[in-house]
Protein backbone atom coordinates (compact mmCIF):
# COMPACT_ATOMS: atom_id res chain seq x y z
CA UNK A 1 0.00 0.00 0.00
CA UNK A 2 2.95 2.29 0.83
CA UNK A 3 3.51 2.37 -3.24
CA UNK A 4 2.53 5.81 -3.92
CA UNK A 5 5.41 7.14 -1.72
CA UNK A 6 8.91 6.87 -3.46
CA UNK A 7 11.27 6.08 -0.79
CA UNK A 8 14.62 4.71 -0.16
CA UNK A 9 15.43 2.35 2.57
CA UNK A 10 17.70 3.46 5.65
CA UNK A 11 17.62 0.65 7.92
CA UNK A 12 17.20 -2.57 7.65
CA UNK A 13 16.23 -4.84 10.25
CA UNK A 14 16.29 -8.45 9.31
CA UNK A 15 16.00 -11.17 11.84
CA UNK A 16 16.38 -8.94 14.91
CA UNK A 17 16.18 -10.98 18.33
CA UNK A 18 16.64 -9.65 21.66
CA UNK A 19 17.17 -10.71 24.87
CA UNK A 20 17.16 -9.70 28.32
CA UNK A 21 19.47 -12.70 29.95
CA UNK A 22 17.08 -15.83 29.25
CA UNK A 23 14.38 -13.92 27.93
CA UNK A 24 13.69 -13.53 24.06
CA UNK A 25 11.99 -9.91 24.34
CA UNK A 26 12.23 -9.62 20.46
CA UNK A 27 11.19 -12.51 17.83
CA UNK A 28 11.97 -12.66 14.75
CA UNK A 29 11.80 -8.84 13.77
CA UNK A 30 11.83 -7.61 9.81
CA UNK A 31 11.54 -4.45 9.08
CA UNK A 32 12.38 -1.93 6.85
CA UNK A 33 12.65 2.17 7.85
CA UNK A 34 12.28 4.35 4.66
CA UNK A 35 14.89 7.12 4.84
CA UNK A 36 13.78 10.64 5.42
CA UNK A 37 10.34 9.76 6.44
CA UNK A 38 8.74 9.03 10.09
CA UNK A 39 8.13 5.64 11.43
CA UNK A 40 6.16 5.17 14.80
CA UNK A 41 6.40 1.94 16.66
CA UNK A 42 3.10 1.67 18.42
CA UNK A 43 1.79 -1.05 21.43
CA UNK A 44 0.79 -1.78 24.57
CA UNK A 45 3.42 -1.70 27.39
CA UNK A 46 6.13 -4.15 27.13
CA UNK A 47 5.60 -4.97 23.48
CA UNK A 48 9.43 -4.52 23.01
CA UNK A 49 8.73 -0.84 20.74
CA UNK A 50 11.59 0.95 23.32
CA UNK A 51 13.70 -2.19 23.05
CA UNK A 52 13.74 -2.35 19.35
CA UNK A 53 14.73 1.23 19.19
CA UNK A 54 17.64 0.61 21.92
CA UNK A 55 19.02 -1.74 19.08
CA UNK A 56 19.03 1.03 16.45
CA UNK A 57 21.79 2.96 18.48
CA UNK A 58 22.83 -0.30 20.60
CA UNK A 59 22.16 1.41 23.62
CA UNK A 60 21.58 -1.90 25.44
CA UNK A 61 25.31 -2.78 25.46
CA UNK A 62 25.89 -0.60 28.37
CA UNK A 63 24.04 -3.47 30.37
CA UNK A 64 25.93 -6.82 30.76
CA UNK A 65 22.88 -9.72 29.77
CA UNK A 66 21.65 -7.97 27.03
CA UNK A 67 21.77 -9.37 23.53
CA UNK A 68 20.91 -8.82 20.17
CA UNK A 69 21.22 -11.18 17.22
CA UNK A 70 20.09 -10.83 13.54
CA UNK A 71 21.56 -7.99 11.35
CA UNK A 72 20.58 -4.30 11.35
CA UNK A 73 22.08 -2.83 7.92
CA UNK A 74 22.55 0.71 8.00
CA UNK A 75 24.63 1.83 4.86
CA UNK A 76 25.29 -1.68 4.10
CA UNK A 77 26.90 -2.18 7.44
CA UNK A 78 25.46 -4.47 9.75
CA UNK A 79 25.36 -1.83 13.20
CA UNK A 80 25.07 -5.36 15.67
CA UNK A 81 28.56 -5.96 14.12
CA UNK A 82 31.19 -6.64 16.84
CA UNK A 83 33.33 -5.02 14.87
CA UNK A 84 30.87 -1.49 14.30
CA UNK A 85 32.69 1.47 16.80
CA UNK A 86 29.73 2.86 18.71
CA UNK A 87 30.74 6.46 18.62
CA UNK A 88 30.62 6.64 14.89
CA UNK A 89 27.49 4.60 15.31
CA UNK A 90 25.78 6.92 17.74
CA UNK A 91 27.19 10.41 15.30
CA UNK A 92 24.70 8.42 12.31
CA UNK A 93 22.06 7.71 15.20
CA UNK A 94 21.00 10.38 17.54
CA UNK A 95 18.47 9.46 20.22
CA UNK A 96 16.16 11.62 22.33
CA UNK A 97 14.52 10.42 25.76
CA UNK A 98 10.99 9.97 27.46
CA UNK A 99 12.34 12.74 30.05
CA UNK A 100 13.99 15.82 29.12
CA UNK A 101 18.11 15.42 29.44
CA UNK A 102 19.66 18.66 29.61
CA UNK A 103 23.81 18.19 31.09
CA UNK A 104 24.26 20.66 33.79
CA UNK A 105 26.11 22.77 31.97
CA UNK A 106 25.21 26.01 29.73
CA UNK A 107 22.48 25.98 26.87
CA UNK A 108 25.49 26.49 24.19
CA UNK A 109 27.51 23.70 25.77
CA UNK A 110 24.50 21.32 25.89
CA UNK A 111 24.91 21.55 22.11
CA UNK A 112 28.42 21.76 21.83
CA UNK A 113 29.33 18.66 23.92
CA UNK A 114 28.28 16.40 21.11
CA UNK A 115 29.37 18.25 18.72
CA UNK A 116 32.70 18.21 20.37
CA UNK A 117 33.28 14.49 20.65
CA UNK A 118 33.74 14.31 16.41
CA UNK A 119 34.52 17.74 14.99
CA UNK A 120 36.99 20.36 16.04
CA UNK A 121 35.86 23.55 15.35
CA UNK A 122 37.18 27.17 16.44
CA UNK A 123 34.74 29.16 18.09
CA UNK A 124 33.11 30.96 15.74
CA UNK A 125 32.50 27.56 13.60
CA UNK A 126 30.83 26.61 17.04
CA UNK A 127 28.75 29.76 17.60
CA UNK A 128 27.35 29.22 14.02
CA UNK A 129 26.82 25.10 14.52
CA UNK A 130 24.97 25.72 17.99
CA UNK A 131 22.67 28.21 16.70
CA UNK A 132 22.09 26.70 13.50
CA UNK A 133 21.07 23.59 15.65
CA UNK A 134 18.80 25.39 17.86
CA UNK A 135 16.81 27.15 15.03
CA UNK A 136 16.31 23.49 13.64
CA UNK A 137 14.48 22.92 16.75
CA UNK A 138 12.47 25.73 16.59
CA UNK A 139 14.10 27.02 20.01
CA UNK A 140 16.27 29.78 18.82
CA UNK A 141 14.49 32.78 19.40
CA UNK A 142 13.61 31.31 23.08
CA UNK A 143 16.90 31.25 24.19
CA UNK A 144 19.31 33.47 21.88
CA UNK A 145 20.05 35.61 24.55
CA UNK A 146 20.70 33.48 27.52
CA UNK A 147 23.06 30.85 25.86
CA UNK A 148 25.14 31.34 28.88
CA UNK A 149 22.12 30.37 31.39
CA UNK A 150 22.28 26.60 32.94
CA UNK A 151 19.79 24.43 30.52
CA UNK A 152 18.12 23.19 33.97
CA UNK A 153 16.62 26.13 33.66
CA UNK A 154 14.47 25.79 30.68
CA UNK A 155 10.82 25.05 31.04
CA UNK A 156 10.06 20.93 30.17
CA UNK A 157 9.53 21.43 26.69
CA UNK A 158 11.72 23.68 26.07
CA UNK A 159 14.24 21.22 27.55
CA UNK A 160 13.25 18.59 25.34
CA UNK A 161 13.55 20.93 22.36
CA UNK A 162 17.28 21.19 23.76
CA UNK A 163 17.75 18.11 23.74
CA UNK A 164 16.83 17.55 19.88
CA UNK A 165 18.93 20.40 19.37
CA UNK A 166 21.73 18.51 21.12
CA UNK A 167 21.17 16.01 19.11
CA UNK A 168 20.78 17.16 15.84
CA UNK A 169 23.82 19.58 16.48
CA UNK A 170 26.01 16.37 15.66
CA UNK A 171 24.27 16.40 12.34
CA UNK A 172 23.27 12.57 12.70
CA UNK A 173 21.41 10.67 9.66
CA UNK A 174 19.12 8.83 11.97
CA UNK A 175 17.14 10.34 14.74
CA UNK A 176 15.36 8.27 17.14
CA UNK A 177 12.80 9.57 19.70
CA UNK A 178 11.95 7.77 22.48
CA UNK A 179 8.09 8.89 23.73
CA UNK A 180 9.45 12.30 23.87
CA UNK A 181 6.65 14.17 24.76
CA UNK A 182 5.34 11.85 27.19
CA UNK A 183 6.33 14.20 29.94
CA UNK A 184 5.22 17.24 28.45
CA UNK A 185 1.97 19.27 28.55
CA UNK A 186 0.28 19.41 25.40
CA UNK A 187 1.18 22.59 24.06
CA UNK A 188 4.92 21.33 24.07
CA UNK A 189 3.52 18.23 22.58
CA UNK A 190 2.40 20.28 19.87
CA UNK A 191 5.65 21.71 19.17
CA UNK A 192 7.60 18.86 19.03
CA UNK A 193 4.95 16.90 16.73
CA UNK A 194 5.20 20.35 14.08
CA UNK A 195 9.10 19.93 14.85
CA UNK A 196 8.89 16.34 13.87
CA UNK A 197 7.47 17.36 10.66
CA UNK A 198 9.59 19.40 10.09
CA UNK A 199 12.69 17.35 10.69
CA UNK A 200 11.93 15.01 8.68
CA UNK A 201 13.06 16.93 5.86
CA UNK A 202 16.47 16.14 6.76
CA UNK A 203 16.41 13.20 9.05
CA UNK A 204 15.16 10.27 9.26
CA UNK A 205 13.29 9.69 12.19
CA UNK A 206 11.90 6.48 13.91
CA UNK A 207 9.41 7.09 17.14
CA UNK A 208 8.31 5.39 19.83
CA UNK A 209 4.83 6.30 21.59
CA UNK A 210 2.18 5.59 23.63
CA UNK A 211 -0.04 7.64 22.28
CA UNK A 212 -1.65 6.13 18.86
CA UNK A 213 -2.93 9.64 18.33
CA UNK A 214 0.47 11.13 17.90
CA UNK A 215 1.35 8.05 15.67
CA UNK A 216 -1.59 8.81 13.18
CA UNK A 217 -0.79 12.77 13.27
CA UNK A 218 3.28 12.71 12.61
CA UNK A 219 3.83 9.34 11.31
CA UNK A 220 4.39 7.99 7.51
CA UNK A 221 4.93 4.57 8.52
CA UNK A 222 3.35 2.45 11.60
CA UNK A 223 4.55 -0.40 13.09
CA UNK A 224 2.49 -2.04 15.63
CA UNK A 225 3.90 -4.03 17.95
CA UNK A 226 2.41 -6.92 20.72
CA UNK A 227 4.96 -8.98 23.02
CA UNK A 228 8.17 -8.90 20.68
CA UNK A 229 6.00 -9.66 17.49
CA UNK A 230 5.99 -7.34 14.68
CA UNK A 231 2.44 -7.74 13.66
CA UNK A 232 1.60 -5.36 11.43
CA UNK A 233 3.73 -2.39 9.38
CA UNK A 234 2.59 -0.33 6.67
CA UNK A 235 1.60 2.73 5.67
CA UNK A 236 -0.29 4.81 8.70
CA UNK A 237 -3.53 6.05 6.59
CA UNK A 238 -3.32 2.03 6.09
CA UNK A 239 -2.84 0.39 9.30
CA UNK A 240 -5.16 3.01 10.96
CA UNK A 241 -7.93 2.84 9.15
CA UNK A 242 -7.61 -0.62 7.12
CA UNK A 243 -5.56 -2.37 9.21
CA UNK A 244 -4.87 -6.17 7.56
CA UNK A 245 -4.70 -7.99 10.84
CA UNK A 246 -7.21 -8.72 13.13
CA UNK A 247 -4.54 -7.49 16.47
CA UNK A 248 -4.07 -4.67 15.20
CA UNK A 249 -7.63 -3.31 14.65
CA UNK A 250 -8.74 -4.30 18.02
CA UNK A 251 -5.75 -2.46 19.32
CA UNK A 252 -6.44 0.81 17.31
CA UNK A 253 -9.66 0.88 17.75
CA UNK A 254 -9.22 0.64 21.97
CA UNK A 255 -10.91 -2.64 22.36
CA UNK A 256 -7.52 -3.68 23.85
CA UNK A 257 -4.49 -2.40 25.26
CA UNK B 1 -21.84 18.67 77.21
CA UNK B 2 -19.28 15.81 78.39
CA UNK B 3 -17.81 14.99 75.05
CA UNK B 4 -17.29 18.52 73.97
CA UNK B 5 -15.58 19.57 77.35
CA UNK B 6 -13.22 16.24 76.68
CA UNK B 7 -12.35 17.28 73.46
CA UNK B 8 -11.22 20.75 74.60
CA UNK B 9 -9.18 19.34 76.74
CA UNK B 10 -7.50 17.07 75.03
CA UNK B 11 -6.86 19.87 72.57
CA UNK B 12 -5.64 22.04 75.34
CA UNK B 13 -3.46 19.18 76.27
CA UNK B 14 -1.81 18.68 72.47
CA UNK B 15 -1.18 22.42 72.37
CA UNK B 16 1.15 22.24 75.29
CA UNK B 17 2.88 19.24 74.46
CA UNK B 18 3.11 20.91 71.11
CA UNK B 19 5.07 23.99 72.85
CA UNK B 20 7.14 21.54 74.98
CA UNK B 21 7.84 19.96 71.82
CA UNK B 22 8.65 22.88 69.89
CA UNK B 23 11.18 23.85 72.84
CA UNK B 24 12.97 20.90 73.08
CA UNK B 25 13.86 20.63 69.67
CA UNK B 26 15.46 24.44 70.00
CA UNK B 27 16.84 23.76 72.82
CA UNK B 28 19.14 20.68 71.19
CA UNK B 29 19.85 23.22 68.12
CA UNK B 30 20.65 26.26 70.30
CA UNK B 31 22.67 23.29 72.44
CA UNK B 32 25.23 22.49 69.75
CA UNK B 33 25.77 26.42 68.95
CA UNK B 34 26.53 26.97 72.72
CA UNK B 35 28.71 23.91 72.85
CA UNK B 36 30.70 25.53 69.50
CA UNK B 37 30.88 28.57 71.65
CA UNK B 38 32.17 27.05 74.75
CA UNK B 39 34.70 24.90 72.88
CA UNK B 40 35.97 28.08 71.05
CA UNK B 41 36.15 29.96 74.44
CA UNK B 42 37.91 28.08 76.23
CA UNK B 43 40.27 27.55 73.20
CA UNK B 44 40.57 31.34 73.20
CA UNK B 45 41.12 31.99 76.99
CA UNK B 46 43.44 28.95 77.47
CA UNK B 47 45.86 30.28 74.70
CA UNK B 48 45.73 33.90 75.81
CA UNK B 49 48.95 33.62 77.61
CA UNK B 50 50.93 31.72 74.52
CA UNK B 51 48.94 35.13 72.06
CA UNK B 52 50.08 37.68 74.54
CA UNK B 53 53.79 36.37 74.92
CA UNK B 54 54.25 35.91 70.78
CA UNK B 55 51.72 37.71 69.18
CA UNK B 56 51.61 36.70 65.64
CA UNK B 57 54.98 35.88 65.63
CA UNK B 58 53.67 32.36 66.73
CA UNK B 59 52.29 31.61 63.54
CA UNK B 60 55.60 32.33 61.34
CA UNK B 61 57.95 31.04 64.07
CA UNK B 62 59.75 27.76 63.27
CA UNK B 63 61.23 27.97 66.73
CA UNK B 64 59.78 25.17 69.46
CA UNK B 65 61.88 24.84 72.66
CA UNK B 66 60.54 24.09 76.14
CA UNK B 67 63.48 24.61 77.76
CA UNK B 68 63.66 28.30 76.78
CA UNK B 69 60.09 29.15 76.67
CA UNK B 70 60.41 29.88 72.93
CA UNK B 71 56.85 28.52 70.74
CA UNK B 72 55.87 28.80 67.19
CA UNK B 73 53.78 27.10 64.99
CA UNK B 74 54.68 27.26 61.44
CA UNK B 75 56.69 23.19 61.99
CA UNK B 76 53.01 21.70 62.86
CA UNK B 77 51.05 24.21 60.29
CA UNK B 78 53.13 23.55 57.57
CA UNK B 79 53.14 19.80 58.42
CA UNK B 80 49.58 19.61 58.95
CA UNK B 81 49.02 20.97 55.75
CA UNK B 82 51.34 19.37 53.48
CA UNK B 83 50.29 15.79 54.62
CA UNK B 84 46.83 16.68 54.18
CA UNK B 85 47.44 18.31 50.59
CA UNK B 86 49.72 15.17 49.88
CA UNK B 87 46.63 12.92 51.32
CA UNK B 88 43.98 14.66 49.12
CA UNK B 89 46.36 14.65 46.08
CA UNK B 90 46.72 10.81 45.86
CA UNK B 91 42.59 10.31 47.57
CA UNK B 92 40.95 12.22 45.22
CA UNK B 93 42.31 10.48 41.58
CA UNK B 94 42.28 7.06 43.20
CA UNK B 95 38.30 7.59 44.85
CA UNK B 96 37.24 9.52 41.83
CA UNK B 97 38.69 6.02 39.73
CA UNK B 98 37.13 3.81 42.14
CA UNK B 99 33.92 5.23 42.29
CA UNK B 100 33.50 4.97 38.45
CA UNK B 101 34.43 1.42 38.39
CA UNK B 102 31.63 0.52 41.25
CA UNK B 103 29.36 2.46 39.55
CA UNK B 104 29.88 2.03 35.50
CA UNK B 105 32.33 -1.01 35.24
CA UNK B 106 32.24 -3.34 37.71
CA UNK B 107 30.25 -6.57 36.88
CA UNK B 108 27.04 -6.75 39.21
CA UNK B 109 28.23 -9.65 41.59
CA UNK B 110 31.58 -7.48 42.06
CA UNK B 111 29.48 -4.40 43.57
CA UNK B 112 28.88 -5.54 46.89
CA UNK B 113 31.49 -7.38 48.01
CA UNK B 114 33.88 -4.25 46.91
CA UNK B 115 31.46 -1.50 48.14
CA UNK B 116 30.93 -3.77 51.51
CA UNK B 117 35.41 -3.75 52.13
CA UNK B 118 35.36 -0.01 51.34
CA UNK B 119 33.35 0.43 53.69
CA UNK B 120 35.15 -1.32 55.92
CA UNK B 121 38.57 -0.43 55.41
CA UNK B 122 36.82 3.54 57.32
CA UNK B 123 35.89 1.68 60.00
CA UNK B 124 39.34 0.51 60.68
CA UNK B 125 40.65 2.61 64.18
CA UNK B 126 42.90 4.84 63.38
CA UNK B 127 45.54 2.98 65.46
CA UNK B 128 45.86 0.46 63.16
CA UNK B 129 46.76 2.39 60.18
CA UNK B 130 49.50 4.09 62.38
CA UNK B 131 50.77 0.66 63.55
CA UNK B 132 50.67 -0.92 59.52
CA UNK B 133 51.86 2.62 58.60
CA UNK B 134 55.13 2.35 61.47
CA UNK B 135 55.76 -0.97 61.46
CA UNK B 136 54.64 -2.28 57.59
CA UNK B 137 54.90 0.40 55.18
CA UNK B 138 57.39 2.81 56.61
CA UNK B 139 59.68 -0.02 56.11
CA UNK B 140 59.20 -0.80 52.59
CA UNK B 141 58.47 2.45 51.68
CA UNK B 142 61.99 3.35 53.27
CA UNK B 143 63.73 0.61 51.48
CA UNK B 144 62.23 0.23 48.38
CA UNK B 145 60.59 3.52 47.53
CA UNK B 146 62.46 6.18 48.69
CA UNK B 147 65.59 5.80 47.38
CA UNK B 148 63.99 5.33 43.79
CA UNK B 149 62.30 8.94 44.87
CA UNK B 150 65.48 10.22 45.31
CA UNK B 151 67.36 8.98 42.52
CA UNK B 152 64.30 10.33 39.48
CA UNK B 153 62.55 12.95 41.61
CA UNK B 154 64.53 14.00 44.00
CA UNK B 155 67.25 15.09 40.55
CA UNK B 156 64.76 17.53 39.42
CA UNK B 157 64.82 20.93 38.98
CA UNK B 158 62.31 22.77 40.34
CA UNK B 159 60.56 20.04 42.61
CA UNK B 160 64.24 17.97 43.50
CA UNK B 161 64.27 19.53 47.17
CA UNK B 162 60.96 18.13 48.07
CA UNK B 163 61.87 14.87 47.33
CA UNK B 164 65.94 14.66 48.89
CA UNK B 165 67.28 13.93 51.70
CA UNK B 166 67.57 10.11 52.83
CA UNK B 167 65.46 7.69 53.12
CA UNK B 168 63.84 6.86 56.65
CA UNK B 169 60.93 5.83 55.66
CA UNK B 170 58.92 8.01 58.24
CA UNK B 171 58.32 11.86 57.38
CA UNK B 172 55.68 14.23 55.74
CA UNK B 173 55.25 11.97 52.56
CA UNK B 174 54.60 8.57 54.58
CA UNK B 175 51.92 10.80 56.63
CA UNK B 176 50.27 12.03 53.83
CA UNK B 177 50.06 8.26 51.99
CA UNK B 178 49.15 6.82 55.00
CA UNK B 179 46.43 9.87 55.55
CA UNK B 180 45.53 9.22 51.68
CA UNK B 181 44.63 5.63 52.66
CA UNK B 182 42.61 6.56 55.08
CA UNK B 183 40.34 9.17 53.77
CA UNK B 184 39.94 7.19 50.43
CA UNK B 185 37.05 5.02 51.70
CA UNK B 186 35.14 7.97 52.65
CA UNK B 187 35.61 9.94 49.58
CA UNK B 188 35.11 6.86 47.45
CA UNK B 189 31.92 5.89 49.17
CA UNK B 190 30.60 9.46 49.20
CA UNK B 191 31.42 9.85 44.95
CA UNK B 192 29.94 6.24 44.62
CA UNK B 193 26.44 7.25 46.15
CA UNK B 194 26.39 10.40 44.34
CA UNK B 195 27.02 8.75 41.43
CA UNK B 196 24.60 5.77 41.93
CA UNK B 197 21.52 8.29 42.02
CA UNK B 198 22.35 10.47 38.77
CA UNK B 199 19.37 9.45 36.26
CA UNK B 200 20.09 6.75 34.08
CA UNK B 201 18.03 8.75 31.20
CA UNK B 202 20.92 11.60 31.53
CA UNK B 203 23.54 8.99 31.51
CA UNK B 204 22.27 7.69 28.61
CA UNK B 205 21.74 10.70 26.50
CA UNK B 206 25.51 11.29 27.05
CA UNK B 207 26.50 7.65 25.84
CA UNK B 208 23.23 8.06 23.10
CA UNK B 209 25.72 11.21 21.53
CA UNK B 210 28.64 8.75 21.04
CA UNK B 211 30.44 9.71 24.38
CA UNK B 212 33.34 7.11 25.99
CA UNK B 213 32.70 6.32 30.19
CA UNK B 214 35.11 8.77 30.93
CA UNK B 215 33.59 12.06 28.66
CA UNK B 216 29.97 10.68 30.53
CA UNK B 217 31.49 10.72 33.89
CA UNK B 218 33.75 13.78 33.78
CA UNK B 219 31.53 16.06 31.96
CA UNK B 220 27.98 14.56 32.42
CA UNK B 221 27.99 12.71 35.83
CA UNK B 222 30.25 15.32 37.96
CA UNK B 223 29.26 17.97 37.07
CA UNK B 224 25.51 16.62 38.07
CA UNK B 225 27.08 15.36 41.44
CA UNK B 226 29.32 18.11 42.57
CA UNK B 227 28.01 19.50 45.77
CA UNK B 228 28.10 15.53 46.74
CA UNK B 229 31.61 15.28 45.40
CA UNK B 230 33.07 18.29 47.22
CA UNK B 231 31.55 17.35 50.05
CA UNK B 232 32.83 14.22 49.97
CA UNK B 233 35.96 15.55 49.69
CA UNK B 234 35.65 18.14 52.93
CA UNK B 235 34.51 15.19 55.09
CA UNK B 236 38.51 13.33 53.80
CA UNK B 237 40.20 16.84 54.11
CA UNK B 238 38.43 17.40 57.56
CA UNK B 239 39.56 13.60 58.78
CA UNK B 240 43.31 14.60 57.56
CA UNK B 241 43.53 17.93 59.22
CA UNK B 242 42.45 16.03 62.41
CA UNK B 243 44.02 12.66 62.22
CA UNK B 244 46.36 12.32 65.06
CA UNK B 245 47.25 9.10 65.99
CA UNK B 246 48.00 7.46 62.76
CA UNK B 247 50.14 10.66 61.73
CA UNK B 248 51.87 10.30 65.04
CA UNK B 249 53.15 7.00 64.26
CA UNK B 250 54.24 7.84 60.97
CA UNK B 251 55.31 11.48 61.14
CA UNK B 252 58.37 11.42 62.74
CA UNK B 253 57.66 14.04 65.37
CA UNK B 254 60.38 16.63 64.58
CA UNK B 255 59.90 19.70 65.25
CA UNK B 256 62.24 21.02 62.39
CA UNK B 257 61.61 22.71 59.19
CA UNK B 258 62.48 20.98 55.85
CA UNK B 259 62.05 21.32 52.44
CA UNK B 260 62.31 17.75 51.71
CA UNK B 261 58.93 15.69 52.21
CA UNK B 262 61.24 12.84 53.10
CA UNK B 263 62.11 14.19 55.85
CA UNK B 264 60.38 13.82 59.47
CA UNK B 265 58.49 16.42 60.37
CA UNK B 266 54.97 17.29 62.96
CA UNK B 267 51.23 18.29 62.47
CA UNK B 268 49.33 20.11 64.83
CA UNK B 269 47.38 16.74 66.38
CA UNK B 270 50.08 15.29 66.57
CA UNK B 271 52.24 17.53 68.43
CA UNK B 272 48.86 17.93 70.92
CA UNK B 273 48.78 14.23 71.34
CA UNK B 274 52.46 13.69 71.85
CA UNK B 275 53.35 16.72 74.17
CA UNK B 276 50.57 17.51 76.01
CA UNK B 277 51.06 15.06 78.68
CA UNK B 278 54.66 16.59 79.14
CA UNK B 279 53.66 20.09 79.13
CA UNK B 280 54.94 21.92 82.26
CA UNK B 281 54.06 25.47 82.57
CA UNK B 282 51.78 27.70 81.64
CA UNK B 283 52.94 29.36 78.52
CA UNK B 284 53.97 25.62 77.42
CA UNK B 285 50.41 24.48 77.70
CA UNK B 286 48.98 27.71 76.44
CA UNK B 287 51.04 27.37 73.38
CA UNK B 288 49.57 23.91 73.17
CA UNK B 289 46.14 24.94 72.99
CA UNK B 290 46.63 28.16 70.57
CA UNK B 291 47.64 25.18 68.14
CA UNK B 292 44.54 23.59 68.68
CA UNK B 293 42.65 27.04 68.17
CA UNK B 294 44.46 27.19 64.65
CA UNK B 295 43.27 23.74 63.64
CA UNK B 296 39.97 24.84 64.62
CA UNK B 297 40.56 28.21 62.67
CA UNK B 298 42.17 26.28 59.21
CA UNK B 299 39.20 23.60 59.17
CA UNK B 300 36.71 26.65 59.45
CA UNK B 301 38.86 27.98 56.74
CA UNK B 302 38.83 25.91 54.31
CA UNK B 303 34.88 24.64 54.53
CA UNK B 304 34.23 28.28 54.14
CA UNK B 305 36.36 27.96 50.88
CA UNK B 306 34.75 24.91 49.94
CA UNK B 307 31.19 26.73 50.50
CA UNK B 308 32.72 29.60 48.22
CA UNK B 309 33.93 27.17 45.67
CA UNK B 310 30.80 25.69 45.22
CA UNK B 311 29.20 29.13 44.71
CA UNK B 312 31.41 29.90 41.85
CA UNK B 313 31.32 26.73 40.56
CA UNK B 314 27.05 27.24 40.14
CA UNK B 315 27.34 30.82 38.90
CA UNK B 316 29.84 29.31 35.92
CA UNK B 317 27.48 27.26 35.17
CA UNK B 318 24.61 29.51 34.33
CA UNK B 319 22.87 29.18 38.04
CA UNK B 320 22.09 31.73 40.52
CA UNK B 321 22.69 29.62 43.23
Amino acid sequence: MGAEKTTTPKLLVRDLNFFYGEYRALKDINLTIPEKMVTAFIGPSGCGKSTLLRTFNRMYQLYPKQKATGEIILDGDNILDKKQDLNTLRAKIGMVFQKPTPFPMSIHDNIAFGVKLYENLNRRDMDERVEWALKKAALWNEVKDKLKQSGTGLSGGQQQRLCIARAIAVKPQVLLLDEPTSALDPISTAHIEKLIDELKEDFTIVIVTHNMQQAARVSDYTAYMYLGDLIEFGDTSTVFTNPKRKETEDYITGRFG
Amino acid sequence: MQTTFLREARLKQQIWLDILFRNITRLSAFAVLALLIAIIGSLVIGSLPAIKAFGLNFLYSAEWNPVTDEFGALVPIAGTIATASIALLIAIPVSFGIAIFLTELSPRWLRRPLGTAIELLAGIPSIIYGMWGLFVFAPLFGDHIEPWINKTLGHMSVIGPLFSGPPMGIGILTAGIILAIMVIPFIASVMRDVFDVVPTLLKESAYGLGATTWEVMWNVVLPYTKIGVVGGIMLGLGRALGETMAVTFVIGNAHELSASLLMPGNSISSSLANEFTEAVGELYTSSLIELGLILFFITFVVLSLARFMLHKLGKREGQST
